[in-house]
């Protein structure tokens, strides 16, 4: 515990003074943003956005269509570039890093994504394994057939874990829309992130299927005590998983509280 | 404004006409030219030992079009990497392959094959070179734009996991754009047998030697059995090639 004070001050001393109450007093901090802004072909999307996460905790974006969520977490993995503003993503400076510094920074991060962006013509395994690319690039994890051992093991033991080890063989074309969002929980658990990243998880689902997902998500998620963030539209869904809330609107973000704290009534103020 | 427009059109068409030497009176004269053609063309030669010669050379004509056509169409993935936007090479390659294979494709095959047979001198490996190269020009702009249009989804999702480019698009990108790929292939090697028949006219094997020396010779059964033979591979060929992207794609695109 004696490495995390550091951290845990500079958080506490953010700008707008809201640190102390949102953070846990003794767990580092995974990721921490600062004045964020960004903007596409002149539009600007947010213009001051600042948060912080501490380790294993889970938070929600919610806010309107257009307020840029989508964006924030694209941004955050230095998938697109920012106009400005500061972003440490466990420990690198996501703004000024080398590629390699950006390849490092996110394979400590798994992404699940609205689409589930499985590979469509290749197995199931295959789909997982490559979720190890990041920590072992090249060749051999390009595909289970060439993947060492080892890494079939760790893949295998992934989809155990949301419950499809039987449909390894299957391609992952021929998988029900709930089935393939657990094939990509696996794959971005596979790496053991220290962060998760769930861009609307369930939108491409059924209501039960959706809860399905998001129970087995965070059932994973607190197992391994891994930080999330993820972006949700059902506002019932970022009460019931998130321990905190942050609010997109109007460029910046407004609400950034407990989910204890918070009612949907509030929440739904967002969207008006 | 727009009437200006559609006068200079039918300037510019009758203007194209006249250096195309078009004449009506050339029109009127030449069916009966055309029916003296079939007239001592028909029936074909179909000597056993001349349709027997024509046959190998008719084999030795596909050889070249398959062979021409693999090693192209291989060739064509590395060179579509460097000319595909976004992917692993930064915007000044792209533009510099691009134009490269526009240069490629804007020379003509029967030009190339005249090049080829300069520099390995004349036979069929000559052609096969020709073929290889025109498919380059082909398959790897269209390799190119089938990678660019790939679903993102995939290659953006590993790209999140730290994956380095060139993993993203072997495991995403080209498995993403293979149907693609496939059915662009397939219609590369249809071309490579409709190109690969007239390539004996330049003595780069094939064919179409057959149908050179039948012409000059005035041995128009002859040439009659060539075109004919052509005709029924080509034809074949495109439904050959129908049926596998069919098979292998699922469904026609």
């Amino acid at each position: 515990m004696t490495d995390v004070t550091v951290e845990t001050l500079v958080a506490d001393t953010r700008p707008d003074g809201a640190g102390a109450e949102t953070f846990a007093p003794v767990l580092p901090v995974d990721l921490r943003v600062m004045g964020l802004a960004k903007s596409f072909a002149g539009m600007s999307v947010f213009s001051d956005v600042s948060f912080g996460l501490s380790r294993g905790e889970a938070v929600a974006i919610v806010g309107a269509n257009g307020t840029g969520k989508s964006t924030l977490l694209r941004c955050l993995m230095g998938l697109i570039p920012v106009d400005a503003g500061s972003i440490d993503v466990v420990g690198t400076d996501v703004r000024s890093a080398s590629n390699s510094g950006l390849r490092a920074m996110r394979a400590q991060i798994g992404l699940v994504s609205q689409k589930h962006n499985l590979v469509p013509r290749l197995s199931v395994l295959s789909n997982v394994v490559q979720g190890l690319l990041g920590q072992k690039p090249g060749l051999r994890h390009w595909s289970q057939s060439l993947a060492p051992a080892t890494s079939r093991a760790a893949a295998m033991s992934a989809l155990q874990k949301v419950g499809l080890a039987h449909l390894a063989q299957r391609r992952a074309d021929r998988l029900s829309g709930g089935q393939s969002q657990r094939v990509a929980i696996a794959r971005a658990l596979v790496g053991q992130p220290r962060i998760l990243i769930a861009d609307e998880p369930t939108a491409s689902l059924d209501p039960a299927a959706g809860e399905d997902v998001m129970d087995l998500f965070f059932d994973l998620a607190r197992q391994e005590g891994v930080t999330v963030i993820f972006i949700s539209h059902n506002i019932d869904h970022a009460l019931k998983y998130g321990d905190r809330i942050l609010g997109l609107a109007n460029g910046g973000m407004p609400l950034d509280a407990r989910a204890a704290s918070l009612t949907a009534e509030q929440l739904r103020g967002l969207y008006d | 404004m727009a009437f200006l427009g559609y006068a200079a059109a039918i300037v510019i068409i009758l203007w194209s006409f006249a250096g195309a030497g078009f004449s009506i009176d050339k029109v009127v004269s030449s069916p009966p030219r055309f029916a003296d053609f079939l007239n001592r063309a028909f029936p074909p030669n179909l000597e056993p030992q001349v349709l027997a010669r024509l046959g190998w050379k008719m084999l030795e004509t596909l050889q070249i079009a398959l062979a021409g056509a693999v090693v192209g169409i291989i060739l064509s993935v590395p060179v579509a990497l460097l000319a595909a936007r976004g992917l692993i090479a930064p915007t000044w390659i792209n533009q510099i392959v691009r134009t490269g294979l526009g240069f490629i494709r804007a020379v003509p095959d029967i030009a190339w094959a005249l090049v080829f047979v300069v520099a390995v001198g004349l036979g069929p490996f000559a052609g096969m070179l020709a073929i290889a190269i025109d498919t380059i020009g082909f398959c790897g702009r269209f390799f190119a734009d089938d990678m660019e249009a790939a679903d993102k989804g995939p290659s953006e999702s590993l790209t999140a996991t730290g994956a380095r480019k060139l993993d993203v698009v072997a495991c995403a990108t080209i498995p993403a754009a293979m149907p693609a790929f496939i059915s662009t292939s397939l219609f590369a090697t249809e071309k490579a047998v409709r190109s690969s028949t007239i390539l004996g006219l330049v003595g780069a094997g094939g064919i179409g030697i057959e149908l050179k020396v039948g012409f000059d010779l005035f041995d128009y059964p002859t040439a009659m059995t060539v075109i004919l033979m052509i005709a029924v591979v080509v034809i074949s060929i495109e439904y050959l090639s129908g049926w596998a992207r069919t098979k292998i794609i699922g469904v026609v695109r």
